[in-house]
């Protein structure tokens, strides 16, 4: 505690060199859609992320998208734990069957109005799961998706332009 | 160890011991064939010889050249470097065989996979319930391994029973399999008394996507890039476990060139993940700041690798005969210079959390994981060597890291806390290792170009982050894979886990399982 509190004080606020190529394309793209989210959704954006049999890499990134430094959540995108609470649900991997009744349900949940993002190519055709015994097929078979996020799986970067793209 | 040796062990404990053959086919693999009657003693006397847990077990369907299945078990004897192979036939028209769960507990999931994938009973197992194919949406009777596997048929769809405590004041707290937070889906049924968790059960598949099927009938070529997707955060190790059976099938050796380099992109999977980890377990004790801190960390070593192969998860980076993307000399000084600052921020991250008392008062002595269940269990890995067992493959097998005289990272106590310091000693380790596997990279080519085919079997094994990962892969005559399986090491973890929250209180369970961090598809396949 005692270290916390010398750095803290010897360090004030701890601030990180960022590439510049890197941020000139973060900031202009967030702050585009942090103004979109506030003309259409009032303050902010909240999403649900499902999983329905992805291999973890777009969880990673997602994940990624709100670490310190796209911070996400600064743009007024959040990420919600439960499925009453959000405008979006966000699915990610193929859809196995194991989680068809779980991805309905999930659907079922959410308040009016709400719509269905992708993300990465298994969730848009299976991926390299296509044609497997235990794959449904793509998720917009079963619920209206509004919005596909292609990669495999998408950069933290292509997330967010991804949602500006759509918001426009 | 040859063959006699082996033989002249196994007799020992088993007088009745009969071969049909004992063949080395590698350096590092032999087969002993044996008659249905003998698979579960002979299973039995290597158990006890090597002091390993079944690391393998699994069923192939020879039906359509031969009439009859083959199911193999697979043990590891670490001071021999040498992996030992125990094949038998099970005829098709009578498909069973004694089960080897009550005697050898790893062998317990095994079976149940082999008995819903192919339909082989293993007699004797007190627990034959479907690990992937929910009875919900999967009717009994179809055995999606099976060569001749078509279409479902109709049937009978059924529930799934969870183990029940019966008793005063016990109430279960049903989690999943959508959870709170963007993670994996699986099923965690609680039963408590008052606080403390009386028992965990953990019901998982729902990210099944029957992957091994899919390998099938795949080239080579077109599979590797398929491993990679088993299980996104261990993406290189998977791949390298299956270059290496491919390579071991084709008689393929590597490059020099290649071993360093998939030496050093193997560290870097481990090292951000192993800060992930950490960064997770202050999450969930509500620390927020040295979370933060840590994801910073993670993404500045995925930075790194996008820098370095043009891929944030080290994936069109492994091929079958060595690596595609090589480190010329400027890379090689971004990597050590990047390492440098890597270095000094976890030592920093480390520091913040060491000094916490509320944070250490918390993962000390949580979720204890002993060395005898881990041992049973067969729990591998991270895990296992939190818990003090010392089953790290890097340690053992020769190759880059005997040379680099990599040192094995354990702990007594197997608590969350052990699991932490494990983690910690590794990523110091790795970034040890990797300054060193770049010092020795020579200008030169990383693959080597190959193009015969071969029929044949092989086992390839890496120790990735979270322990072994193990493809057992068959390839026929015209270069498409037979058979492939795959171990991920969440898939024996997953049961360490159930263990290690037993007696803490539920709101520890997050903390537990981040310590754990198993991955959901590498286990449901």
């Amino acid at each position: 505690m005692l270290q916390i509190l010398k750095n803290r004080i010897l360090k004030g606020v701890v601030t990180r060199h960022i590439e510049p190529a890197f941020s000139e394309t973060i900031e202009p793209a967030g702050l585009e859609l942090r103004a979109l989210i506030r003309k259409k959704f009032g303050r902010s954006l909240h999403i649900r992320q499902l999983d329905t049999g992805s291999c973890g890499a777009c969880e990673s990134e997602i994940i990624s998208a709100n670490n310190p430094i796209y911070d996400l959540q600064r743009f007024g995108v959040n990420f919600v734990a439960s499925p009453r609470h959000s405008d979006a649900l966000l699915v990610t991997g193929a859809l196995s069957k194991n989680m068809l009744i779980a991805l309905k349900k999930t659907y079922a949940a959410m308040p009016e109005p709400k719509f269905v993002i992708t993300c990465g190519d298994c969730a848009l055709n299976s991926g390299p799961f296509k044609g497997s015994y235990y794959v449904c097929g793509a998720v917009k078979d079963t619920l209206p998706v509004v919005l596909h996020i292609p990669g495999c799986p998408p950069s933290p970067l292509q997330i967010i332009s991804a949602l500006k793209a759509f918001l426009e | 160890m040859v063959c006699s040796e082996i033989v002249a062990g196994i007799k020992n404990k088993f007088p009745g011991f009969e071969a049909l053959a004992v063949v080395q086919v590698y350096t590092d693999e032999i087969y002993i064939k044996v008659n249905r009657q003998f698979f579960k003693d002979t299973c039995l006397a290597l158990h006890k010889m090597f002091s390993s847990p079944v690391a393998m077990l699994f069923a192939s369907d020879e039906r359509q050249d031969a009439g009859r299945f083959v199911v193999n078990c697979v043990f590891v004897n670490l001071r021999k470097c040498q992996w030992v192979i125990v094949s038998m036939d099970i005829p098709q028209e009578d498909a069973y065989f004694d089960s080897l769960a009550k005697c050898i507990h790893s062998a317990s999931l095994f079976e149940r996979e082999i008995w819903e994938m192919f339909g082989i009973e293993p007699k004797g197992n007190p627990d034959l319930r479907r690990l992937r194919l929910h009875n919900e949406v999967w009717p009994k009777g179809n055995y999606p391994l099976r060569k001749d596997f078509q279409k479902i048929e109709a049937g009978d769809l059924g529930d799934y029973e969870f183990n029940r405590v019966e008793g005063g004041g016990v109430f279960e707290v049903p989690v999943g399999p959508v959870h709170a937070g963007i993670i994996g889906p699986g099923h965690f049924r609680f039963s408590a008394a008052g606080e403390p968790v009386i028992n965990l059960e953990t019901r998982l598949g729902f990210t099944h996507r029957g992957v091994e099927k899919i390998f099938e009938g795949k080239s080579c070529l077109e599979a590797i890039r398929l491993s990679e997707c088993v299980s996104g955060d261990t993406s290189f190790a998977h791949s390298l476990a299956f270059a290496q059976a491919a390579e071991k099938i084709l008689g393929i050796s590597i490059p020099r060139q290649a071993a360093y380099l998939r030496g050093i992109f193997l560290e870097l999977e481990r090292m951000y993940n192993h800060v992930n980890d950490i960064g997770g377990m202050a999450v969930d004790v509500g620390f927020s700041f040295p979370s933060a801190y840590a994801s910073v960390i993670k993404e500045s070593i995925l930075q790194l690798n996008d820098k370095l192969t043009a891929s944030r998860y080290l994936k069109r980076v492994n091929m079958v005969g060595g690596v595609l993307k090589g480190l010329d000399e400027a890379k090689r000084h971004m990597l050590l210079d990047s390492l440098k600052g890597i270095n000094k921020d976890f030592n920093e991250l480390v520091k913040i959390l060491y000094s916490s008392v509320s944070f250490m008062d918390r993962i000390d002595t949580t979720g204890v994981l002993r060395r005898k269940t881990a041992e049973d269990l067969g729990v591998t890995g991270l895990a296992a060597r939190a818990s003090g067992v010392p089953d790290d493959l890097r340690g053992y097998f020769p190759g880059v890291y005997k040379e680099a005289r990599f040192k094995m990272a354990t702990e007594e106590s197997g608590d969350v806390l052990a699991r932490l310091k494990v983690r910690a000693a590794e990523f110091k380790e790795s970034i040890r290792l990797i300054e060193e596997f770049t010092g020795k990279l020579l200008c030169g080519q990383g693959i080597s170009i190959h193009l015969e085919l071969k029929k044949g079997k092989a086992l390839g094994y890496t120790e990735g982050w979270r322990g072994p990962v193990l493809y057992w892969l068959e390839i026929d005559s015209s270069g498409l894979i037979h058979r492939c399986k795959i171990v991920d090491p969440s898939f024996m973890n997953w049961q360490g886990l159930s263990y290690a929250v037993l007696g803490n209180i539920i709101p520890d369970f997050p903390l537990c399982n981040k310590s754990f961090d198993l991955s959901y598809p590498g286990g449901d396949l």
